[in-house]
Parts: structure tokens; sequence; C-alpha cells
């Protein structure tokens, strides 16, 4: 079955390697992916431990369908502790290392300890190797990848890598797979390079056994069209997550200039029909339709004939809106070099933008910067901070900190600058009109975080049954919900179906397009038990599900709380609540967030989740999850 | 009437779908290195092709084989593999010009593309029309049609630039 594969551990201090099997009952309380992954996360990892030091542990994992007859199944999840937060450290990616894991004949990974020089692991038909990677050390994440298939001899191999940022300690590196697939957020290619890891490379030709194989293929096919039917996915085959763009900042939901505005105007330059013009296709990830990634070669510049895939959405607003800058160079190059140095593109974009608001300030000046003028729409200075910033040179030693790091060490007014929630950077959206995106970016588990528990289909206007359909299945749900974006009723209920939406995807190995997320018609929990019993045989009801993703979310809360959050952390920077939106559509221009009101809807929350006043898990909650005994040590 | 397979790789994404599914329709698992179709990427350079059988007129595999084991099936246009008379032998897989013709590991068997009968798993989930399932009649026209629509995309463009100029 898909679910022969095993579990390994990796001890890189004394270079040793154990196998197990994955026992049942732990698929039936976990799934695999993320789920598997915070079990393993809270046993393993010790109370306080430091994240870049050796007693961290750095996970990487399939998801339950990863690479099997469930359309988009490209997911491979890497975890730890995060050294940008200290909090939970998780991150998932597509591309095709996923599959090759599995088909390597392993599901989980658990790497421990810190090996005397570069090393990087190979993967294959059953084995693992520990191999030299000094060679490696220094090169950028494209680059590794070439060198690590010449030496072994094989194109097929994928390569997950960090890139110079990670082997630099850069609180917010990402580990990296193909041109542009990151498992971007909390820092996990800082724990890579912490423990001299540099990349692992898999190749398999072992099977994923598929349990009905011909009925798995028609499902399949019924799932790829509910899909690719959806106008969303049709838009984003052409233009990729950019779309997004078009009607964000149009409405006036993107924040600029750090967070200075909610619009930027004049950008006609960066809207996604102008980026498509550098467009030569898309590109999918293993076994999907959708295929939202965009190709391009870089046609100007030092950078010139460079072939990169990418730009997502979120560089827009790292390289373009955040940082005031409107030109698509900028957008496509930027794009480039996170992708080269593996870092992630948000916080990079954030980071980079604060400090400019810093200098605009004259909190900051260019004795700080060595010269370097870090003006709003100043292109050429963006770019230089990306290097500064991977490199640890420069005003970038300091800003490779991660939000809450770099403040303490530039003192003064510095934080109250800060767009962030728990020590990591917000997205570039502006949350101030919709409360129910503030209470997902104020409450998420890995801090402001939209890929934890977004409900962005409330910014539809989607008729209160059409809501009372998707968000009363499969817990029944009669309170409060309303169709308008600005209102703050009933909204924590949608952030929590969200949270076990995601996270089931999440564990299943399955993309967030490929569900409840951009589009309402998409697959949910009546489509999951089915996709689950045709390819791996296992029974589980939708309810199930539900309270595997609520464990695993669960279990990140109790991790969060050993590792010292507070109730106080459930919350939004002041300028949320004291500065006023002043652009956009009129029903979102003159908007900040109601302190009373936002602080009912976190009561709300922890209420609907069965926490207690200070946001912990009650020991009711815990026995019904059957979490009351953890760390349990059965892996 | 018979109809064959036409690859177009400017549309391919490069997903593998089509090695995922002929994998399950074929061995019922999903492995790749098992399915009669491949996608080969040259992945930092972003260049794509698919390979699979072309079903050729005059097949290498089938004149080379020395039991006559490759033959057409009259009713889909296939080449196919008599396995009562295949002796495993593998000069199919070294003479074929397009490395479409394999060898299963597993089932210790050369392994080609069938067309699953008439009903190519490929073709029907690869959404972007990278991989094609027509009638042979039919190719001239599909070729004929995407080159006229580049050079008229380049005629447009040159009008353009001298309209431009003008």
């Amino acid at each position: 079955m898909a679910l022969s594969k095993k579990i390994a551990y990796i001890d890189l201090t004394n270079r040793r390697v154990r196998t197990a099997p994955i026992p049942l009952e732990m698929r039936n309380l976990y799934l695999g992916g993320r789920g598997l992954d915070m079990y393993l996360l809270y046993n393993h990892v010790k109370p306080g431990a430091d994240p870049l030091g050796p007693d961290n542990v750095a996970l990487v994992s399939a998801g339950l369908l990863t690479g099997t007859l469930a359309s988009a199944s490209a997911r491979v999840h890497v975890a730890g502790k995060s050294p940008l937060t200290g909090f939970v450290g998780s991150a998932n990616m597509g591309g095709f290392f996923g599959p090759e894991m599995r088909m390597a004949g392993f599901d989980h990974l658990v790497i421990t300890g810190k090996a005397d020089g570069p090393v990087y692991l190979w993967l294959h038909d059953g084995e693992i190797e520990i191999r030299d990677a000094s060679h490696l050390w220094g090169h950028d994440a494209q680059q590794t990848q070439v060198m690590v298939r010449k030496e072994l001899g094989d194109d097929d191999i994928q390569v997950m890598t960090i890139g110079v940022a990670g082997e630099n300690l850069v609180r917010f590196a990402c580990v990296m797979t193909s041109l542009k697939n990151a498992a971007g957020r909390t820092g996990m290619g800082a724990l890579w390079g912490s423990k001299n890891l540099k990349a692992i490379a898999a190749r398999g030709r072992m099977d994923i056994k598929i349990a009905f194989p011909e009925e798995a293929l028609e499902y399949n096919k019924e799932i790829i069209t509910q899909v690719t039917s959806a106008k969303v996915s049709k838009t984003m085959q052409k233009l990729g997550t950019l779309f997004i763009w078009g009607t964000t900042n149009s409405t006036g939901l993107v924040r600029t200039r750090n967070f200075q505005s909610n619009q930027i105007p004049y950008a006609d330059d960066i809207e996604p029909e102008s980026i498509e013009e550098e467009m030569i296709g898309t590109a999918g990830c293993f076994g999907c339709q959708v295929h939202c990634r965009g190709r391009y070669f870089i046609k100007k510049g030092p950078y010139t004939g460079a072939y990169v895939e990418g730009p997502e959405y979120t560089s827009l607003g790292a390289f373009g809106a955040e940082v005031g800058c409107t030109t698509k160079q900028t957008v496509l190059v930027g794009n480039h070099l996170v992708n080269m140095y593996g870092l992630d593109t948000l916080e990079t974009g954030s980071m980079i933008s604060w400090a400019m608001e810093l200098f605009e300030k004259g909190i900051i000046t260019t004795k700080d910067t060595d010269g370097l003028e870090l003006r709003f729409g100043n292109d050429e200075a963006v770019i230089e901070a990306v290097h500064q910033i991977a490199q640890r040179r420069g005003i970038g030693d300091i800003l490779a900190e991660g939000p809450l790091k770099a403040a303490e060490k530039i003192g003064g007014d510095a934080i109250k600058y800060l767009i962030h929630v728990k020590g990591m950077s917000n997205l570039h959206s502006d949350e101030r009109p919709t409360p129910a995106l503030a209470l997902n970016i104020a409450t998420a588990s890995r801090g402001a975080d939209h890929l934890r528990s977004r409900p962005a289909i409330d910014l539809y206007h989607l008729p209160e049954k059409v809501l009372r359909k998707i968000f009363g299945n499969p817990v029944p749900y009669d309170g409060p919900l309303t169709s308008d974006y600005r209102d703050y009723e009933g909204k924590p209920w949608e952030v929590i179906w969200q949270e076990m939406c995601y996270g089931t995807v999440d564990c299943l190995g399955i993309c967030k397009y490929h569900t409840v997320f951009l589009g309402p018609n998409m697959p949910n929990f009546t489509e999951w038990p089915k996709l689950i019993y045709l390819n791996t045989g296992l029974e589980f009801t939708s309810r199930d599900l539900w309270d595997i993703a609520d464990r695993a979310y669960t279990l990140e809360r109790l991790f969060n709380l050993r590792e010292g959050l507070t109730r106080e952390m459930d919350w939004l920077p002041d300028r949320y609540f004291d500065e006023k939106t002043d652009r956009g559509l009129p029903v979102v221009r003159g908007k900040s967030i109601d302190r009373e009101k936002f602080k009912k809807m976190i009561e709300e929350y922890y209420k609907l989740h069965e926490w207690d006043e200070k946001g912990r898990p009650t020991k009711k909650k815990l026995k019904a999850l059957g979490l009351e005994n953890e760390p349990s040590h059965k892996l | 009437m018979s109809k064959i397979l036409v690859i177009d790789p400017e549309k391919c994404t490069g997903c593998r779908l089509c090695e995922q599914v002929c994998s399950v329709k074929h061995e019922r698992v999903v492995n790749p290195y098992r399915a009669r179709i491949k996608v080969v990427k040259w992945e930092m350079e972003g260049k794509i092709l698919p390979v699979v059988c072309q079903q050729c007129e005059d097949a290498p595999c089938a004149a080379a084989c020395p039991v006559h084991a490759i033959a057409r099936n009259p009713e889909t246009g296939a080449l196919e593999v008599n396995y009562d008379l295949c002796i495993g032998c593998r000069t199919c897989v070294n003479v074929c010009p397009f490395g479409a013709m394999g060898f299963d590991w597993v089932t210790e068997r050369v392994i080609k593309c069938d067309l699953c009968g008439g009903d190519p798993q490929c073709a029907r989930f690869c959404e972007t029309g990278a991989i094609l399932y027509v009638d042979k009649s039919e190719l001239s026209s599909i070729k004929q049609r995407k080159g006229a629509d580049s050079l008229m995309e380049l005629m447009t463009k040159v009008s353009a630039a001298v309209a431009g100029t003008g």
C-alpha cells in the first residue's frame, strides 16, 4: 500500500540511520504530512531547545496521499522548531520531491543532531546515505540541484536544498526544490543550515500501491474536472496566483509602503496581465492540471538569460506594493534572487519594507545602511538589500534576524512599525477592512500567516445559504454567518473551519488550491473520505478528518504554549486599530479594526475551540482528542 | 481509420500526470518509471519533451524482433507485444530511436504504449492539449494550423513594426 513506506531517524552527530514502519494507529490519529510531523515535533524537541542548536529536529514528510491518484498530491512538508519565531516551524511545498521520496521508500524523516561538516542525504530504493556536501556549500539552490544530479549520475533525481541564506542562518531562509518550490515560511532553511544539512536527494523505483486502481483513476478524473472547471482555476492556469492582485489592489486590500496605505496606484507595469507578457508558459507540480507556476526568462540587466519560475502573488507584494516599487523587472529579478538564495520571499519583502519605513522616519539613516538609500520605490536598493540579507552584509545582517530580533537590535521606536504576529511578518495584505482575515493572522499557529486559516471566500459576498452549506459540514454550526466581509460576527467559526480544512490537506499532501481556499466549489470534507479510501483502503468519515486536523492544530497550540506563547500574542499590531485605511473602494476606505469587537472575536474563537480564557486547550478538549498524555513517544 | 497520439511539447507543463495514470492503468500502481510515457525535462533550462511510442509505420522494434512478437493491432493501430512469443531479449528496446520501448524490471517484460486499447489515459487526462489522440487524417491539418499560427503571429508583429515606423 501507499502505507508501506517507512520513517527514518537520521542522527547527523553520530552519522547513524535507523528505519521503522509507521504503525497504522498513528495514521489513524494523524494521517501523515503536517499531522504526523506535529506529533514528532511535540515528542522529539525538548522544551526550550535552541532552534539553531543540535537539539532541534528537522522533519520532512510526505502526506498520506502524496504521489497517489489524488489530484495535486505533490506536497512535501518540512518542520521543526522555528528559528524565526521560536514557535511551530512548518512549511510545505509542491514540485516532485514528495512523490519521489515515497518511491524511494520513505514517508517521514526525523533528522537530529548536527553534522561535523556539510552533508547531504541520498535516499534511494529504501536506503539512506549521509554524503559529504563540502563541495556544494556556498552554491545557490539551482546550482546545487544540478551538481547533485551530475554527481549521482541521474537526471531523474529530485533534490531539496538550502541556498546561501540557509547556510548563513538567515532566520527566514527556506528549503527549495526545482526552480521555485519553497517550503517558505518559519525559517526551515536556517534550521537545516544549523545542522550542516545542505540537501536531500531522492530517487525511487518503488511502487506507490493504489488500493482500488480503476476506481481511483475514475475518481481522480472527476476531482480534476471539479477543480479545473472552476473559474478560479482557469484564471490561475493562465496567470498563476498573480491573478489575485487584480482584485485585491483595485479593492484596496494591499498593504503598501510597509503599512502606510492599502493600495498602490499607477502600478500598471506590475499588473498580472503585464507580467503575463513575459511568460513563455506555465508549469505544473506532480499530477496537477492547474499548473499555476509561471515560466519566464529574464530579458534585461545582470541576470539576462536566466530561466525562472514564478513569481507568485506574494512576490508582487515583496518586490512591489510593500516596498513601493512598480516595475515588473524588480519583481522578476527579486523573485529570481530569493529562489537562488533560498529566502522566504514574503519575509524578505516585509523586512525590507519595514527598514524603508524606519529610513523614512529617520530611525535608521545612511550611517546604519553603509550609504544604501533605503527609500520606498528605490528599485536598486531593494535588490541590493536582498543580496545583503542573504549574505548577511551591512544592514542585511540585522534584517536577517527576522522582525523581533532586528527591532531589538535597532532599538527605539523600530518595533512599532513591524507588521508581524508572533515574530513572523504578514503577507502584503491589509486586513483592516476584513475582521475575519484579521482574526486569521492574529491566531494562526505560525504567526501572521494566510495559509493556516484564511477564510478567503469570506471576501466573495456569498449568500448565507451557501456559507452554511460550506461551513456547516462536517461539524454542524448554527451560530451567525454573514456575507459581509466587514462584519465581526460569525467569523471565528469560519477561521476554525479553514484551520481544519487546510489542516486536512496538509496531512494528506494535497495543494490548497484543490480545496476551499480561493474557490467555494472546490473539494473538501465531502470528497476526501472517498479519495482516501480508493487510494489507500483506509476508512475515515468527514468528521474523523476534522478531528485529525483538530488534533494536529491542538498539538501546535500545545507546542507554542510550551515555548512561551501567551494570549496577548494572539493579537494584531497596534496600527491595525489606530490607523485607518486611506484608499480603495468606498466600502474599505476609512477602516480600522475595533479593539473591543476584536477582543470579543478572540474570546469567541477560544470558546469554539474549547480553549480557556488564556487560550489553553481545556482538559476536556485534550481528552476528547486523546492528547491528555502527550508527549507519548510512540514514534 | 485509426488514431494516433500527437505530442505538442510547447503545451506541456511538465506535471507528469500522464506518467502517473499510465502506470496505474497498466501496472495498477503509481510508478512513473514503469509507465509507457515519459516526460523528459531539462529542468533548469525550461525545456520539456514527452516521449512516447510513435506507432511507426515501418517500426524498428517490430522489424528487429527475432521472433516476430511485435505486431499491429488492426483495431487500434497500436503495435503490441505478444508475450506468448516474446523471449525478453530487449532488442526492441535497443533499436527504438525514440527510447519509447521500455523494460519493466518488476515483470521482466519489455513494455510499450498500446494506446490503452483505444482510450489512451495520457491523452484523456492531459487538459493542456499537449497529448492529443486524433485520427491520422487530422494530423496534417493540426500541424498546418499550428505552423500558420506562429507564422501569422510573426507577420502581425512585422506589420505592426512597419506601421509604427511609418
